[in-house]
């Protein structure tokens, strides 16, 4: 496909017909409603593609559930208070294993806030809904990755059978970069869910005792969840040899920390970065590595400390200081990020 | 002649788990009958919502999805898209698609989705214990209304009337009662038809006992059922609200 000059949500729309996604139902919210029309034209052009304007994000999510048990590979997207109602039909597909893949570009909140830029949306979409987070979360960093991710989560989700989020915001929904575009492996494919025959498939959502519950199908999703979670995690390390600190940032804080990380070390400073490209499951087993070697750790993120969360719980054991930089639905600049890291002895 | 029990149902489930005398079985029943009849076991989904109807997820022998509460309808419209040769049915209570799941409701009849939505009004939430439904009937005591439904609440919400007020032209829109079976299925079977034949949205309101609920024997539920079909009149219904009794 080659270079491009292409805005995040563009990129994200490429990825999913990348991904082999079929249908999407959404309902216009900003910032993610450039995704709904760019996906509208892109079945403009191919009459495969298929789409509904929902009447609300919660039917969005649950026609999206509909359309992939019935074979096809749906996707939704949403942002703030749409990914709140979406944690209705997530919550169905992370008991019933569905495959739900959706699209969040993350706005300052709570209620309707800003519609511009947050990191906020970190803990509602890992562990949100009434179960115990058993979702993948990408988080990408750049308008690439926007294109890249989206199409991966399809194959995530499918081939693990987990829901799975693409985190972005809002400034990486509408700016545009000249990125390059290449292709990916093939997509896993889909097939329905349900087998069409006298012998039917019954998707039961609802169960009469805790321990029919637990043990027919919570203990398996959760040990389901375990097996897969090795493979899934991915995270990213820049310029961490010799390290004598270490920022952890995800999303596009982390991409203007890689920018702060190379003006620091022009200075001598020996700082690096780790990037959770997934923020669930979390490769603590390379942070720990990085961690015990750094004598100071830095969490810079756009949220009250809703990375920092699952840092330090994935960190228990490593006493290693660590100095939360939190500007809740507020980015960074590069230049900043160095003043306050400069500045927080 | 009728079998005892319809082809299309799971023997293996049977007896089920409807209280005794409740008319989800009746209901069931009927468009078991009415599956038979059209021979559509093999195409048909069956989409329930949390509520009585969830006791029905493994009624029959037919593929079938468990939704949550008010959600059956967005979920079979879905798949409809996806499926289009496959006959969709959404079941649900009242309050599945009168109250939290009505703006679904609402929008799948003003899009003419082409599913068969089949909604069982009781007039209360009755697997929670029997609270006030959007078709509580005025003055009528439950619950969470033990001075009597005020009609400040609303007067009963009539579906029906509702949907032929936005439904397309060939969408196809009525009422039924469990004190007429063999009608009930005649509806039934129409609604399942028009969504073949037509491509577009169907919708069954039926009126249903609720012993348990309603803290009744057999004869004063069907007694009641009369009053309750003085209120909301059983019936077709074409767009605009023009009765065609």
């Amino acid at each position: 496909m080659g270079i491009k000059f292409l805005t995040g949500s563009e990129a994200a729309v490429l990825g999913a017909t990348e991904g082999g996604a079929e249908t999407m139902f959404g309902y216009p919210i900003t910032p993610s409603t450039e995704i709904l029309q760019g996906w509208i034209e892109a079945c403009e052009k191919d009459k495969k593609l298929k789409f509904l304007q929902t009447e609300d994000e919660t039917a969005a999510g649950f026609a999206t559930i509909g359309a992939i048990l019935a074979g096809k590979k749906a996707f939704t997207a949403t942002a703030g208070p749409g990914n709140i109602l979406m944690q209705d039909p997530l919550s169905m597909a992370e008991n019933l294993r569905i495959p739900l893949v959706c699209i969040v570009m993350q706005r300052g909140g709570p209620s309707t806030g800003t519609v511009n830029f947050s990191q906020q949306e970190v803990t509602l979409s890992a562990f949100g809904g009434n179960g115990d987070g058993l979702r993948v979360v990408y988080s990408a960093s750049t308008v690439l990755e926007m294109y890249k991710y989206t199409a991966k989560s399809f194959s995530t989700a499918w081939k693990y059978r987990f829901p799975t989020f693409v985190l972005g915001d809002g400034h990486l929904s509408k700016m545009s970069a000249k990125v390059n575009i290449s292709p990916l492996l093939h997509p896993i494919p889909s097939a329905a869910l349900l087998k069409e025959k006298i012998s039917p498939t019954f998707l039961r959502n609802c169960f009469s005792s805790e321990e029919s519950f637990y043990n027919d199908r919570l203990k398996k999703n959760i040990e389901a969840w375990n097996f897969a979670k090795n493979s899934i995690v991915e995270s990213e390390q820049y310029k961490v040899s010799g390290i004598k600190s270490l920022i952890i940032a995800h999303g596009s804080v982390a991409d203007a920390v890689k920018d702060a990380v190379d003006t620091m070390r022009k200075n001598g400073i020996k700082i690096g970065l780790f990037r959770p490209i997934t923020l669930n499951p979390f490769d603590s087993t390379k942070l720990k590595t990085l961690a015990s070697k750094v004598s100071r750790i830095y969490i810079v993120e756009s949220s009250l400390n809703q990375l920092s969360r699952i840092v330090k719980y994935e960190l228990s054991g490593i006493k290693t200081p660590v100095i939360e930089i939190a500007k809740p639905a507020v980015s960074f600049t590069s230049d900043e990020i160095v003043r306050l890291i400069k500045n927080s002895k | 002649m009728d079998k005892i029990i319809p082809a299309s149902w799971r023997t293996q489930t049977k007896p089920d788990f409807f209280c005794p005398g409740c008319g989800h079985g009746i209901i069931l029943k009927q468009l078991g009958y009415a599956i038979d009849d059209l021979k559509i076991q093999e195409k048909t989904t069956f989409g329930i919502d949390i509520g009585c109807s969830l006791l029905a997820w493994d009624f029959f022998n037919i593929d079938t999805i468990q939704t949550h509460h008010g959600r059956t309808t967005p979920v079979m419209v879905g798949y409809k898209m996806s499926k289009p040769k496959r006959v969709a049915l959404a079941y649900m209570g009242d309050g599945g698609g009168y109250a939290i799941g009505l703006q679904s409701l609402i929008y799948a009849c003003f899009r003419n989705d082409p599913i068969t939505v089949i909604l069982v009004n009781n007039g209360n939430y009755a697997m929670t214990g029997g609270q006030m439904a959007p078709t509580t009937l005025p003055g009528e005591v439950t619950p969470t209304t033990p001075d009597g439904n005020p009609t400040g609440f609303g007067e009963g919400f009539k579906g029906p009337e509702l949907l032929s007020t936005l439904c397309a032209k060939n969408a196809y829109i009525a009422r039924a009662t469990v004190s007429k079976p063999l009608l009930l299925r005649s509806v039934l079977k129409k609604a399942i038809k028009n969504q073949i034949d037509n491509n577009s949205f169907s919708f069954v309101e039926i009126l249903s006992i609720c012993p348990t609920n309603w803290k009744l024997g057999a004869k004063q539920c069907f007694s009641k059922l009369a009053d309750v079909e003085e209120f909301y009149v059983p019936s077709e219904f074409s767009k605009k609200e023009q009765n065609v009794k």
